[in-house]
């Protein structure tokens, strides 16, 4: 079965521009905002949402501080799946605590993958604030999670597959669905 | 990865997988916070035929870190022979609960039989097996060596033309064999140093070269590191060579011989150390010397190992 695009390249570059200033509206300017992307993709997110966030606000000497946050070694389904390889975890020199941290993602899904990044926020520090960010929220959720900014709502099928390509990971960029039943 | 049982098992992805893991969980053991909750719920049992209290140590506190309930299990003492013994005892661990089981055993393969017996469902993690190998040992010499060489872009890179001395004892060393595997593999130029008496035969067919004089090895190789084996002193009375002073003399890293090497070099030791004999105070207190360094990369690598044999479900 062919994959279907979602999104193009400038549809996701418009999703991200509008979630920066969602970002600058909702925190009444940059006071405190940290970034923390989730790898692989989502780390690519964050710092290309953190640059549209510096570009925004126009506050001489500011640049948004953007991390990664690996969240392997908290998920809660490692002995469903064969091992995992985990990615490193890079967090601003100023730290989380009592920052407002924006955590970013690729696809929302079961919420799961949320749950282990809130535990392991834990592990580092105390933020004022935990907000999330995805390019894409595809339903299904297993968990009481919801993202506070979403680039696109995709109604989709539990069998179907969404793929996110980006193009620093992967050279080209599109979000595209698939019947996952092909396969 | 279900077992890790020996270095020369591993090929380069292999091995990079878990430095680079170990490099992940150095990072969280710098945190305020340094337990994971990745093996919650997972049982490790510590089954030591043979004493070694910092091997085991690290990998009880690798297994802590990882949330992990350990259990420590010395068989010191025990009369009972290998071959049914080690099955009753796996399988009695077993049946307690244990999902892995780390094996320190004076013969050489029991973590190999162990595995392949089908004896326990476990995985098993070879911690020193007669003169066999000790392969997370040179997990931690690899990473502790690729750190200082490329400190914080260690990260997906190996060994590459780096030379790499290993002085000592190599006829009784599983860390020396262990190190020749994993160095090579990693594309490291690894030279064997010692007494006639203390080179093993068949070294013919290693991807090492092997020499007898120390002072024209470091003078030829300009060796990155010099990895000096600790000389067991209950072995001294075998006739291996005639005394310690001469020992010292043609093997030891003395004041002088530290002085020699390339600005450059690490001096790097597994412990425990016998000052003054193979190796001068001068040298293992140096900033060069990576002893310190050694044993606390070792608790990350062998939560590296820990994670990547325990943590998955089926492959």
């Amino acid at each position: 079965m062919a994959a279907r695009a979602v999104l193009q390249q400038a549809d996701i570059q418009r999703a991200l521009t509008r979630i920066a200033h969602e970002i600058l509206e909702q925190n009444r300017g940059t006071e405190g905002l940290v970034l923390l992307g989730i790898p692989t993709r989502g780390v690519e997110l964050a710092e290309r949402i953190g640059s549209l966030l510096t570009e925004f606000a126009g506050e001489p000497g500011w640049t948004c501080p953007v991390g990664s946050l690996d969240v392997t070694m908290y998920r809660d389904d490692l002995a469903r799946n064969p091992v995992r390889s985990t990615a490193p975890t890079r967090l601003p020199a100023e730290g989380i605590d009592g920052r407002t941290v924006v955590l970013v993602d690729d696809v929302l899904y079961s919420g799961r993958t949320i749950r282990a990044a809130l535990d392991a926020l834990a592990d580092h520090g105390r933020p004022a604030a935990v907000r999330l960010a995805v390019l894409v929220d595809r339903g299904h959720r297993e968990l009481p999670i919801r993202p506070d900014y979403v680039g696109k709502n995709l109604p989709s099928a539990a069998s179907e597959r969404v793929n996110v390509r980006l193009t620093g990971t992967d050279g080209v960029e599109a979000v595209t669905i698939e019947d996952g039943a092909a396969e | 990865m279900k077992h890790l049982l020996s270095t020369r098992d591993l090929d380069r992805d292999a091995a990079l997988r878990i430095l680079d893991t170990a490099e992940d969980m150095a990072a969280t053991q710098q945190r305020e916070v340094k337990k994971l909750p990745t093996l919650r719920g997972r049982t490790v049992v510590n089954l030591f035929f043979e004493d070694s209290t910092r091997t085991r140590i690290s990998f009880e506190a690798a297994a802590k870190r990882l949330s992990a309930d350990v259990i420590n299990f010395a068989a010191k003492g025990s009369s009972v022979s290998k071959g049914e013994s080690l099955q009753d005892t796996a399988q009695t661990l077993e049946a307690i609960g244990a999902d892995g089981i780390v094996i320190r055993h004076w013969a050489s393969g029991a973590p190999a039989v162990l595995a392949a017996s089908g004896w326990i469902a476990s995985s098993v993690v070879n911690a020193g097996d007669g003169t066999h190998e000790h392969p997370t040992q040179a997990l931690l010499d690899a990473f502790t060596l690729r750190r200082r060489l490329h400190g914080e872009a260690s990260r997906g890179r190996d060994l590459d033309g780096v030379s790499v001395l290993i002085v000592g004892d190599i006829l009784h060393s599983r860390v020396a064999r262990s190190n020749v595997w994993l160095l090579t593999t990693l594309g490291a130029r690894v030279t064997l140093v010692g007494p006639p008496t203390l080179l093993p035969h068949g070294i013919g067919g290693w991807p090492v070269a092997a020499v007898h004089d120390l002072d024209a090895a470091i003078a030829d190789t300009a060796p990155d590191a010099v990895m000096m084996l600790r000389v067991q002193r209950e072995r001294m009375n075998e006739a291996f060579f005639p005394s310690a002073r001469e020992y010292s003399a043609g093997w030891g890293l003395t004041s002088s011989r530290f002085r020699a090497l390339p600005e450059r070099a690490v001096v790097m030791h597994p412990g425990p150390m016998n000052r003054g004999f193979e190796i001068a105070s001068e040298a293992a207190d140096s900033p060069r010397s990576t002893v310190l360094e050694q044993v606390a990369n070792g608790v990350s690598v062998r939560m590296a190992a820990l994670y990547l044999t325990l943590a998955g479900g089926a492959e």
